[in-house]
């Protein structure tokens, strides 16, 4: 249980592995996300569950090394185990048929829009994805997200691929040229802020998936509170997918820095001990 | 008994108490009058054969000391150290009217470090009693049980069902069993080695520990009737923190005691950075409210190298819900009492608590719990600095499974409906602890599971 069968680096931030982990695979939906703890020392982190294979019990996650956990998983290679799977946990995404629905994701949250958009489909909406990176070096899940959606946008910030600029902008673009019935956005918050403010300004639906820093996520510590609609809602039990226009954006983005300052000592610490070098840092 | 001096433990997490000694145990136990009908008993939750257990103290007889606390009582380390002995045992106890009572909790935490230190790992037989039926392989297995919750209530239900001959599988939804002796109290109080003994010494008794596993969500109850599970007890807590209601509350800087405890104890985040999970601290911190887990949360922030520690209690040092012994503790610590203060409004810079805006209160009538209801008095509204606030208020129920169990009686405050025999509204279904009674401590929740045990034998063995 909690081995890794299958590790492959989607890009030089971004790592995929498949873990067998029955217990989760049993009754995981699309929207939902697994809790790691790799080792005793690691601090607890949520994944999205972007997949799932009954046949071998095994999940998969996607992950981008940001920190001390994410670099210590990205250390693990196949055949480890890793410490504790908790899942599957949150609320799914709830999957209809809605007719046409947009998907935007940006960075790694592709990764967590990819299960939700095949669900989707699979339902019978008509889905156009609109997805993006920094450059097309960056973009993940090209090919998976094509499959799983009826028609796929891109947009890199440099236009080594696809439209030159943001996510949003395509977005607008689509909004503007046809009527949806719903969206469901992944993304750093900015991206999703900036995609909620579009929504709003031109009156569609929208979820928002949200990736809160979290502790037990059972519902027992508070730490992922979020303010939607002016009601405390915590993002672990309660979502992680909320109402994208009633999301209280400026206390969303406040929260998730609490405690940089600590991830930084951490994260340098981690470095320290196994003298591995960020490889962000090292490209700039 | 002898402590840590306060100096030196807010610079560490040791355990503050030490222990008797075998010569300072046999003197104490000595001083029992070993009365023929002991009231002592009758204030144990566990029923503990107190003064037999005493009187093989005072025959140095430590090993079968600690087996007869055993027969009833499966976490003796625990209880002897977080137990309030004051107001149960101890306050039966005849000698209390003319000296001092014997000191039974210090009596009991002796035996049962006795066994730790000597590392008598319990194998499979030594603990069942004599009456229990034979273990599980030489006749039919039991029927299966699924304990939910691995805590006090948890630990003990499903230690006496296993004692029973039953087949019980513990579930439990963080990576370490014990619940809130785990994730709720601190190291310097409960050592987690001592919490780790104990669950061993339970799972030797057969029981099944399924850690990671939150029921309602990794599998649901209608998936464990599935797998032959014949009955149920739900022991899952009181995990749901209250927050203070007032605006600012989700400003950074605030926590849940919940949080702040979990972050501190089961993550432990004071050995940050070697452990990784962050906790942030300020210079000065306010916990409001004033039981155990304040007192808890209070000597933590402390030790985590806070300046200024307050405890902010609406009402008075009589009214406060914490044991004695720990306000004690706390005061030694340099923790400071701001009494009859209620806090109304935090407020922040650049998303961080720096101010919290207090108001006095005075004490007026009584209310339906009998003690005075604080009253705010207009106008006495001050600000107090702050870098960090805790809220430790009480913690009510984990919706999250309850919600899930179609036709589960629940009252008003969210807490599972329990007949006599600590059946739920669902039969075969039982419940105890701090998901019926709201928060409470851990000697009540063991004494609802051991309860629980016993209805449970009753309606399978009927």
């Amino acid at each position: 249980m909690n081995r890794i069968v299958k590790k492959t680096k989607l890009n030089e931030q971004v790592t995929l592995m498949d873990i067998e982990a029955p217990h989760v695979v049993k009754n995981a939906r699309p929207g939902q996300f697994v809790v790691l703890h790799i080792n005793e020392a690691a601090e607890r982190i949520p994944l999205t569950i972007c997949g799932k294979d009954p046949e071998k019990g095994a999940i998969t996650v996607i992950f981008q090394i940001v920190g001390c956990a994410t670099s210590w998983l990205e250390l693990l290679e196949v055949g480890d185990v890793i410490h504790d799977i908790l899942g599957p946990l949150g609320q799914p995404t709830e999957i209809r048929n809605y007719g046409k629905v947009i998907c935007v994701g940006g960075g790694v949250g592709v990764a967590e829009l990819l299960p939700v958009a095949k669900a989707l489909k699979d339902e019978g909406n008509f889905v156009v994805s609109i997805i993006g990176a920094r450059n097309k070096d960056l973009l993940i899940l090209k090919k998976e997200m094509e499959d799983a959606s009826s028609k796929l946008l891109i947009a890199t910030d440099d236009g080594s691929l696809g439209h030159k600029g943001f996510v949003t902008d395509l977005f607008q673009e689509e909004l503007s040229k046809d009527n949806y019935e719903m969206t469901f956005c992944v993304g750093p918050i900015p991206m999703m802020r900036r995609t909620c403010e579009l929504a709003r300004a031109n009156n569609a639906k929208i979820k928002v998936s949200l990736n809160s820093n979290m502790v037990d996520a059972t519902g027992m510590c508070g730490t992922c509170r979020i303010t939607v609609g002016g009601k405390t809602y915590f993002t672990c039990v309660d979502g992680p997918e909320f109402d994208g226009l009633l999301v209280d954006f400026d206390e969303l983005q406040n929260r998730d820095k609490r405690f940089a300052q600590e991830e930084r000592i951490s994260f340098e610490e981690f470095k320290k001990r196994h003298q591995c070098v960020n490889r962000t840092q090292k490209k700039e | 008994m002898r402590k840590q001096d306060p100096k030196e433990r807010i610079t560490n997490f040791n355990e503050v108490a030490f222990g008797l000694t075998e010569e300072e145990a046999v003197a104490e136990a000595k001083r029992c009058l070993f009365c023929k009908k002991p009231s002592c008993i009758g204030g144990c939750p566990v029923e503990i054969d107190i003064p037999a257990f005493i009187k093989l103290i005072a025959e140095k007889k430590f090993k079968e000391a600690i087996l007869k606390v055993k027969e009833k009582n499966n976490l003796p380390a625990v209880c002897g150290r977080v137990c309030p002995q004051e107001d149960q045992c101890e306050a039966k106890c005849i000698l209390r009217k003319k000296k001092a009572a014997i000191d039974i909790g210090s009596l009991e935490r002796f035996a049962a470090d006795w066994e730790i230190a000597k590392d008598h790992r319990p194998k499979t037989m030594d603990h069942r009693p004599l009456s229990a039926k034979p273990p599980e392989g030489t006749i039919d297995p039991g029927p299966k049980v699924a304990v939910i919750g691995s805590g006090p209530a948890g630990l003990t239900c499903a230690a006496d069902l296993a004692k029973l001959g039953y087949r019980v599988t513990l579930f439990e939804s963080l990576h370490k069993a014990g619940g809130v002796l785990i994730y709720g109290i601190p190291e310097f109080r409960l050592p987690k080695h001592v919490v780790d003994y104990e669950v061993d010494c339970i799972r030797s008794l057969g029981v099944e520990l399924k850690l990671n596993y939150l029921i309602g969500q990794t599998e649901t109850i209608a998936g464990l009737k599935n797998e032959g599970y014949k009955a149920f007890f739900v022991s899952t807590g009181a995990g749901l923190p209250y927050f203070l209601g007032v605006e600012g509350e989700n400003l950074n800087g605030v926590y849940s005691a919940n949080e702040f405890l979990t972050r501190v104890n089961l993550m432990k985040g004071y050995k940050f950075p070697e452990y990784s999970t962050p906790v942030s601290i300020g210079e000065t911190v306010a916990v409001v409210g004033a039981g155990n887990v304040a007192m808890d949360c209070a000597r933590c922030s402390k030790r985590l190298g806070a300046k200024n520690v307050y405890i902010v209690y609406r009402r008075t040092e009589q009214e406060m819900p914490a044991r004695l012994e720990e306000i004690e503790n706390a005061k030694e610590e340099g923790i400071i009492f701001k009494l009859l203060t209620n806090p109304v409004r935090l407020f922040g810079e650049r998303g961080w608590v720096d101010r919290m805006e207090c108001i006095n209160n005075a004490l007026g009538e009584p209310d339906e719990s009998g003690r005075r209801r604080p009253v705010p008095i207009k106008g006495s509204e001050y600000i107090m600095p702050v870098n960090t606030v805790i809220s430790a208020i009480g913690q009510g129920p984990n919706p999250l499974l309850l919600r899930r169990i179609e036709g589960l009686g629940l009252n008003k405050r969210g807490n599972i409906i329990t007949d006599e025999n600590a059946m739920t509204s669902i039969k075969g279904m039982f419940a105890g602890g701090d998901i019926v009674t709201g928060a409470a401590t851990v000697i009540l929740a063991m004494g609802a599971g051991k309860q629980a045990a016993r209805s449970i034998d009753k309606y399978l063995n009927g």
